[in-house]
């Protein structure tokens, strides 16, 4: 879609950039307060996955409409190795990088959607939605 | 120094700027266990109130800063957790869990200075 912004995502300052222009793009849908925040937060997690597990990838941002409310999509995609196990990688506490374990989790706790699409060898799409209020 | 440290009697108080990059929140885990040793410091306030987001990495790195600290022989407390990071961390699944937190500075040095078991004069 021609509106989407885009960010690379390769090294950790991608992922401040990230979730910058999510908040950025999430504040121009209509979001405000805590809710950028969490928007932000969730974004930061997907996008360091790329840099952890996948080493480049990219962040795609856009504003979209469910039955007349604004909110954010952000797709997270990259070409790395794939989610061997993707049930294990929803729960909590599960790492295969000595991390929490919470970022695919968590992330779907903060946001209204999430769906994760991977293939081994291949690559792994993360879209997550939130709708305003 | 990008987190600055300052001393205040036995105790350092280090302010956490918004925007950390990873290398930055190593130096400073490093930087305060030295300070704790060379001051031979009892507490240490973290004060994260400059601080918009916390993701699962830097709670992680924060708290094993703080429990670092307490091997090292100073109390650590973490202070200023804004309400909207707080609010994000709890949906995350995110805790400080062994680690005390505090509203801010103020309370956080009220916490430290106080009274503890074996003090003189204190029962
Ligand atoms: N983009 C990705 N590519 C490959 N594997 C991934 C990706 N994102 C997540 N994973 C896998 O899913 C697991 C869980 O991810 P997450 O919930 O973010 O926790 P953590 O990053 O702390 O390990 C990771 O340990 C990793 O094995
Ligand atoms: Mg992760």
């Amino acid at each position: 879609m021609s509106d989407d912004v885009r960010v690379a995502v390769a090294a950790e300052s991608d992922v401040l950039a990230a979730r910058q222009e999510g908040r950025r793009l999430a504040a121009a849908a209509g979001f405000s307060g805590s809710d950028l925040t969490i928007i932000a937060t969730a974004i930061s997690e997907v996008a360091r996955n790329i840099v952890h597990y996948a080493t480049r990838g990219e962040i795609l941002l856009r504003v979209a409409h469910l039955d007349g409310r604004p909110g954010i999509v952000v797709v997270a995609r990259d070409e790395g190795p794939g989610i061997p196990d993707l049930e294990q990688a929803l729960q909590d506490g599960y790492s295969t990088g000595g991390g929490l374990g919470l970022g695919l989790p968590g992330a779907r706790r903060l946001m209204d959607e999430l769906e994760v699409v991977t293939e081994l060898g291949r690559g792994t799409t993360v879209t997550m939605r939130k709708w305003t209020a | 120094m990008t987190v600055p440290i300052l001393k205040q009697g036995d105790h350092l108080i280090a302010s956490v700027q918004s925007a950390l990059s990873d290398a930055e929140l190593t130096d400073f885990a490093d930087e305060l266990a030295e300070r704790v040793g060379r001051f031979r410091s009892r507490g240490v306030v973290i004060d994260v109130s400059a601080v918009d987001l916390l993701d699962s990495f830097a709670t992680r790195t924060l708290r094993t800063i703080a429990l670092v600290s307490r091997l090292r022989g100073a109390e650590a407390v973490i202070v200023g957790i804004q309400p909207d990071v707080a609010f994000a961390m709890v949906q995350l699944g995110l805790s400080f869990e062994g680690v005390t937190t505090a509203l801010d500075l103020e309370e956080g040095l009220a916490y430290l200075r106080r009274p503890k078991e074996g003090d003189l004069g204190v029962r």
